[in-house]
C-alpha cells in the first residue's frame, strides 16, 4: 500500500479516523487474548487424572472371600479401603451403638448399601482405611488390635472406632467414611472412588 | 514491502509444500520422493492397494465408521491375536469416543458392559499373581488391562515362530509408511511366488512387504519381483470371520476392515485432532486479519 | 543505539519501584527502543523464533510431568501421553512439530542475517552468539529426538556418537562419557532427558545475552545503511513492530497448526513409531530434516586425505560446516553492509541458499544411489579370468550375459548384478559441500573485494522516501 505524501490528517478526520483505529487495536488484542486463554486450557486440562488413572478408580471385591470376624483391606488409586465380615456379637454391638453419644452421630444401617434383593446385608461393612484425623492407617482385627469399641484403633494419635466404623474416642473428628460401592452380585462389590 | 511479504508466504507455502507432499504421498501409498531405485529396495515398490472407495479417514473431515471399527476389531480377535498384541492399548480404549464399542450411555469406558465382556472372554488372558499361592496364574482381563498377545515374552515369540517376532500392532499404520494401505496391501499381497523365484521353508513371498527378493531370484536382476519374505503365512487364508451386521466375508472386506480398525488403534485422537483444527485455523486466520488491520492503521501515518 | 532512558515514572508505586529495582524502566525502555522504520517481514523471524522457544519450553515441561526416561518405559509412556493423557496427543504434536518450526524460523533468521550483513561490524558479536544458540539448538534437539526410543531415535544416536568416537585421542573417552557405557542405554537416556531439560534454558540465558547485544547498536535494517536521524530514521518498537511481529507469528501459527492438526507425522520417520530394537537396524537411518545438510556433507567425505581417514575427514568437515559459521563476520571482507547492492554477491548468496536446501535432499537420501539415470539399468557380469584377476563385462541382455556366465568354469565365481549408471547423490553433496565451503571461504573474501557494489541511499528517511516518490533528485554517490 503505498502512501503518497499522506503525512497530514485533516483535523476533524483525524478524531473519526482515532476512534476507528482504536477500535480495531481493541478488537485485535480482544480476540488474541481469548485466543489465549483457549490455548491455556489444555494445558491446564492435562495435569487432571488421564484415561488410565481414571479406569483404575474403581475394583471389584468378592465378598464371599472375606473370613468371618476378619477384614480384607485393598487400595484403589493408592488409597486403602477395608471390607469387614462382622460376627453377630459385632453387628449387636453397632447396633447398640446407634444410640450412644456420637461426636459424628450416623446409625448402622445408614452405613450400610442394599444388596441386589434391596436388603441390607449387616454383615458386611465397607469402609474407607483413611483415620480422619490425619491420615493414618488404623489398625483392625487381622492386626490384632480393635481398640476400646471392637472396630478398628488408630495408633498414631489413638482414635477409637466401633465396629461401625464410628469415632467413639481420640482425635478424629469423624467416622470412617463409607465409599461409594454396590452389590454387581451377592458376593461381589464394586468400589468407586 | 508487499513483494517481501508475497515472498515470504510463497516460500513458506512452498517449504511446506515441499516437505510435506512426498511424505503426504507416502502415507497414499505413490513412491517416495527419493528416487525409485531406493525405494525399490525398502520393498513394496509398485502402488499400494486401494479399497474400492479409499481411506476416507485419512481426509481432512474424515472420520471413522464405527460399524467398521467393530467388524475390525472382530477379525484382530479372531485372526490376528493368535500372534499379534496389542499391548499400548487397554480394552477400555475400544470404548472411549470415536472407538468402535463406544456408548453414550457409558461416559467411563470402564463400566461399558460390551468391552467388559470383551475384556473378559478375550482369548489372552492376563498373567497375574494368584493371591492364594502367590504363582503367575492368566486370569481373564478387566477392561484396565492391556491387550497382550499370547506370548509371555519376546523370546517365547521368537521359539515359537521360527525365529520371527511377530510385532506388536498397537501403532503399526503409523509404524510402516503407506499406513493402512500398507496393512491392506500386505494382507491381499501373499502373490503366487513368479517362476525363478525360491521360496525358502518357513517364509514366505509377499510383494508388498519390504526387503530385496535379488538373492533368491533367478533370471534377469533387473526384473526381480518386488516385495519380500515374511515369516508369516496368509492370515486369511483360511479366516471366516462372521461379520454381526451382516455384511459378507470376502478376503477384501477382512482386510479392509482390519486395516481400518488398526488405522484407529494407531491414532485414537485423529478425529479429535482435525476437528480441533478445524476450529483453530479458521480462528488464527481471523486473528490474523484482525492484527494485520491494526498494523495497517497504526502504520497509516508513517512513511515506510 | 542504547542512548539514555527516557523513562519518567509517574505514580508514587512506579518511583518506589523505580529507585529499587528499576524493571518497569527497563521493560519500557525496551518498548521505546528505536527500531528502522524501514524493517521488512523478514526481520520479524526474531520474535517467531522467542515465540517458538517459549512454546517449546512450555510444552516441553507439561510433557515432562507424563514421560519416563526409561528404556523399558519410555516408548510406552509416550503412547500413554498420546492416548490417555487429556489433550497429551495435542502438546505432544506441538512439541514435536515446534522443534521443525523452530528450526525453520532460524534458517530463515541466519539466511536474513547472511543476507543483509547483519554480521558485520559492529553486529559480530551478536552473531556469534546467534551461531552459539544455533548449536545449542542443534545438541537439544538430538537428544530430544532419542527420548521417543524409536528405531531412529537409537539408532541414529548410535551413528552420531560413533561419530564422536572417530575423533583421534579424546574421541573414545567422550564418547563412553556421552553415553554413560559401553553402548546407547538407560545411562544414555537419563542424562540426554536431564540435558535436554537444561538447555533450553541455557539458549533463553543467551538469547537475552542475544538481545541485549543487539541493542547496542540497534538494529540493521534492508538498506545496510546505519541510523543517521533517530527521529527521521526510525520509530519506537512498540507498538509499530510489536504489532507488525504479532501479526508474522499469527500468520507463522497458521503454518505451524496445519502440522499440528493435519499433518503431525509429515516431517517425521515412520521408524520412529517403532520401538527400539538394538539388534535390529532400519534401511536407512536419517536424523530429523534439519540436521540433513550437515549429515550429507558428512558423508560426502569418502576419501582419505593423507593419514587423516575418511570417517575423521567426514566428522571435521561437518563440524567445520557449523564452526565455519562463527568466523563469516570476518570472512567477508565487503565495506557494503546488505546485499542488496551487491548485485553479483546476492546472486552468489542465492546459489548457497539453494546448495544448502539441496544438501538437506541428499543428507535424506542413500548417497550411493542415482539422482537420476542417464541410461536403463545393465547388466554386470563380474568373474575372475584365469590368472585370476577380476573381470567385468556389460551387457544389455540377460540371455547374453547368462549365456556368458554359463560358458565360465566354475571357479571363476562368476555373479550377473545390476549396473546402474547415472548421477549419484554422493557426487551431488560433495559438488554441493564443496560450494557451501567455496562461498565461506573463497567468495565471500574475494568478492569483497573485486565488486563493484550499487549506490546506496543516503540514509533509512532518504530510501524510504525515495521508494514512495520517486524523484529525478539526483542520486547520492556511492560512499
Amino acid at each position: 500500500m503505498s502512501e503518497h505524501g499522506s503525512k497530514t490528517a485533516p483535523a476533524a478526520g483525524v478524531h473519526a479516523g482515532e476512534t476507528r483505529r482504536d477500535f480495531i487495536h481493541i478488537a485485535a488484542a480482544t480476540v488474541a487474548a481469548g485466543g489465549v486463554a483457549a490455548v491455556a486450557w489444555p494445558f491446564i486440562q492435562q495435569l487432571a487424572p488421564a484415561a488410565d488413572t481414571r479406569a483404575l478408580s474403581s475394583a471389584e471385591v468378592d465378598v464371599s472371600k472375606v473370613p468371618l470376624g476378619s477384614e480384607i483391606r485393598v487400595l484403589i488409586g493408592g488409597q486403602p479401603f477395608f471390607i469387614r465380615h462382622r460376627t453377630p456379637a459385632e453387628i449387636a454391638s453397632a447396633k447398640a451403638g446407634d444410640t450412644a453419644q456420637l461426636r459424628d452421630p450416623a446409625t448402622d444401617d445408614s452405613r450400610l448399601v442394599k444388596g441386589m434383593d434391596g436388603n441390607l446385608n449387616p454383615a458386611i461393612l465397607v469402609t474407607s482405611g483413611t483415620c480422619t484425623h490425619l491420615g493414618c492407617v488404623p489398625v483392625g482385627p487381622a492386626q490384632g488390635s480393635v481398640g476400646e469399641f471392637g472396630g478398628w484403633y488408630c495408633p498414631c494419635h489413638g482414635s477409637h472406632y466401633d465396629t461401625s466404623g464410628r469415632i467413639r474416642k481420640g482425635p478424629a473428628p469423624k467416622n470412617l467414611a463409607i465409599p461409594k460401592y454396590e452389590y454387581s452380585s451377592p458376593s461381589m462389590i464394586k468400589i468407586s472412588l | 514491502m508487499r513483494i517481501a511479504k508475497l515472498a515470504l508466504a510463497g516460500l513458506a507455502a512452498l517449504a511446506a509444500g515441499a516437505i510435506a507432499l512426498p511424505s503426504l504421498a507416502q502415507e497414499h501409498g505413490a513412491p517416495a520422493a527419493g528416487g525409485e531405485a531406493e525405494h525399490a529396495a525398502s520393498g513394496g515398490e509398485h502402488h499400494l492397494l486401494e479399497p474400492k472407495g479409499g481411506w476416507p479417514h485419512e481426509d481432512y473431515f474424515g472420520t471413522f465408521d464405527q460399524n467398521q471399527l467393530q467388524r475390525g476389531f472382530k477379525v484382530y480377535s479372531e485372526v490376528c491375536s493368535a500372534c499379534h498384541g496389542m499391548k499400548l492399548l487397554s480394552f477400555r480404549n475400544l470404548g472411549e469416543q470415536g472407538g468402535p464399542f463406544f456408548d453414550a450411555r457409558y461416559p467411563n469406558p470402564n463400566d461399558n458392559p460390551v468391552v467388559k465382556q470383551i475384556a473378559a472372554t478375550f482369548v489372552n488372558q492376563i498373567p497375574t499373581v494368584d493371591p492364594d499361592s502367590g504363582d503367575m496364574v492368566k486370569m481373564p482381563a478387566k477392561t484396565s488391562d492391556r491387550i497382550l498377545g499370547p506370548y509371555a515374552n519376546d523370546v517365547a515369540a521368537r521359539v515359537l515362530n521360527g525365529g520371527a517376532l511377530p510385532p506388536d500392532l498397537s501403532i503399526i499404520t503409523k509404524a510402516r509408511h503407506g499406513g493402512a494401505g500398507y496393512v491392506y496391501s500386505l494382507l491381499l499381497g501373499y502373490n503366487a511366488p513368479p517362476a525363478g523365484l525360491t521360496v525358502a521353508a518357513g517364509q514366505h513371498y509377499n510383494a508388498y512387504f519390504g526387503g530385496d527378493t535379488a538373492a533368491s531370484w533367478v533370471g534377469d536382476p533387473r526384473l526381480k519381483p518386488p516385495g519380500g519374505f515374511l515369516a508369516m503365512a496368509w492370515p486369511l487364508e483360511n479366516a471366516n470371520v462372521t461379520f454381526d451386521d451382516g455384511i459378507p466375508t470376502t478376503k477384501e472386506q477382512m482386510a479392509h476392515d482390519v486395516a481400518v480398525f488398526l488405522a484407529w488403534a494407531g491414532d485414537p485422537k485423529a478425529v479429535a485432532r482435525k476437528q480441533m483444527g478445524a476450529a483453530v485455523i479458521p480462528f488464527l486466520i481471523l486473528l490474523s486479519l484482525l492484527v494485520f488491520l491494526s498494523y495497517k492503521a497504526l502504520w497509516r501515518n508513517v512513511e515506510h | 543505539m542504547s542512548g539514555p532512558s527516557t523513562y519518567e515514572p509517574k505514580t508514587g508505586i512506579e518511583k518506589w519501584l523505580d529507585t529499587r529495582l528499576p524493571i518497569i524502566r527497563f521493560g519500557a525502555d525496551l518498548m521505546d527502543f528505536p527500531t528502522p522504520k524501514n524493517l521488512n517481514y523478514w526481520w520479524t523471524f526474531g520474535g517467531i523464533l522467542a515465540v517458538c522457544l517459549v512454546i517449546q519450553i512450555v510444552t516441553g515441561i507439561v510433557l515432562a510431568m507424563h514421560y519416563v526416561a526409561n528404556t523399558q518405559m519410555a516408548f510406552a509412556s509416550v503412547e500413554r501421553i498420546m492416548r490417555d493423557v487429556d489433550f497429551g496427543w495435542l502438546i505432544r504434536n506441538i512439541h514435536a512439530n515446534g522443534a521443525s518450526m523452530f528450526f525453520l524460523a532460524v534458517y530463515v533468521h541466519m539466511f536474513r542475517g547472511m543476507y543483509y550483513g547483519s554480521y558485520k561490524n559492529p553486529r559480530e558479536v551478536i552473531w556469534i552468539l546467534g551461531v552459539v544458540i544455533y548449536f545449542l539448538m542443534m545438541a537439544t534437539a538430538f537428544m530430544g529426538y532419542v527420548l521417543p526410543w524409536g528405531q531412529m531415535s537409537f539408532h541414529g544416536s548410535a551413528v552420531i556418537t560413533n561419530l564422536i568416537g572417530a575423533i583421534p585421542l579424546v574421541g573414545e573417552p567422550v564418547k563412553t562419557y556421552l553415553m554413560g557405557g559401553p553402548a546407547i542405554g538407560d545411562a544414555t537416556l537419563n542424562r540426554f532427558f536431564s540435558l535436554h531439560y537444561l538447555l533450553p534454558f541455557v539458549i533463553a540465558g543467551i538469547v537475552v545475552l542475544h538481545i541485549w547485544a543487539l541493542h547496542v547498536p540497534g538494529n540493521n535494517n534492508p538498506t545496510g545503511v546505519s541510523v543517521k536521524d533517530v527521529k527521521k530514521d526510525t520509530v519506537p518498537f512498540h507498538p509499530y513492530y510489536t504489532v507488525k511481529d504479532g501479526f508474522a507469528i499469527i500468520v507463522f501459527l497458521i503454518l505451524f497448526a496445519l502440522f499440528v492438526f493435519y499433518f503431525p507425522n509429515a516431517l517425521g520417520h515412520a521408524d520412529n513409531s517403532i520401538e527400539a530394537n538394538p539388534l535390529q537396524t532400519p534401511a536407512h537411518i536419517v536424523p530429523e530434516w534439519y540436521l540433513l545438510p550437515f549429515y550429507a556433507i558428512l558423508r560426502a567425505i569418502t576419501f582419505d586425505v593423507g593419514p587423516i581417514p575418511a570417517k575423521l575427514l567426514g566428522v571435521i568437515a561437518m563440524f567445520g560446516a557449523i564452526l565455519i559459521l562463527f568466523v563469516l563476520p570476518w570472512l567477508d571482507t565487503s565495506k557494503v553492509r546488505s546485499m542488496r547492492y551487491r548485485p553479483f554477491a546476492r546472486s552468489i548468496f542465492v546459489v548457497f541458499v539453494f546448495a544448502a536446501i539441496g544438501l538437506g535432499f541428499c543428507g535424506a537420501n542413500d548417497p550411493d544411489k542415482l539422482v537420476f539415470k542417464t541410461q536403463a539399468d545393465q547388466l554386470a557380469l563380474t568373474y575372475n579370468n584365469t590368472n585370476g584377476q577380476p573381470q567385468r563385462e556389460v551387457f544389455d541382455d540377460y540371455a547374453a550375459a547368462s549365456a556368458k556366465m554359463r560358458s565360465l568354469p566354475p571357479t571363476a565365481g562368476a555373479a550377473i548384478e545390476v549396473q546402474s549408471t547415472g548421477f549419484k547423490w554422493l557426487w551431488l553433496s560433495q559438488i554441493l559441500g564443496a560450494y557451501y565451503f567455496l562461498y565461506f571461504l573463497v567468495l565471500l573474501p574475494l568478492l569483497g573485494v573485486i565488486e563493484k557494489p550499487k549506490a546506496r541511499p543516503a540514509s533509512i528517511a532518504d530510501s524510504v522516501r525515495k521508494k514512495h516518490s520517486p524523484a529525478p533528485a539526483a542520486a547520492v554517490a556511492a560512499e
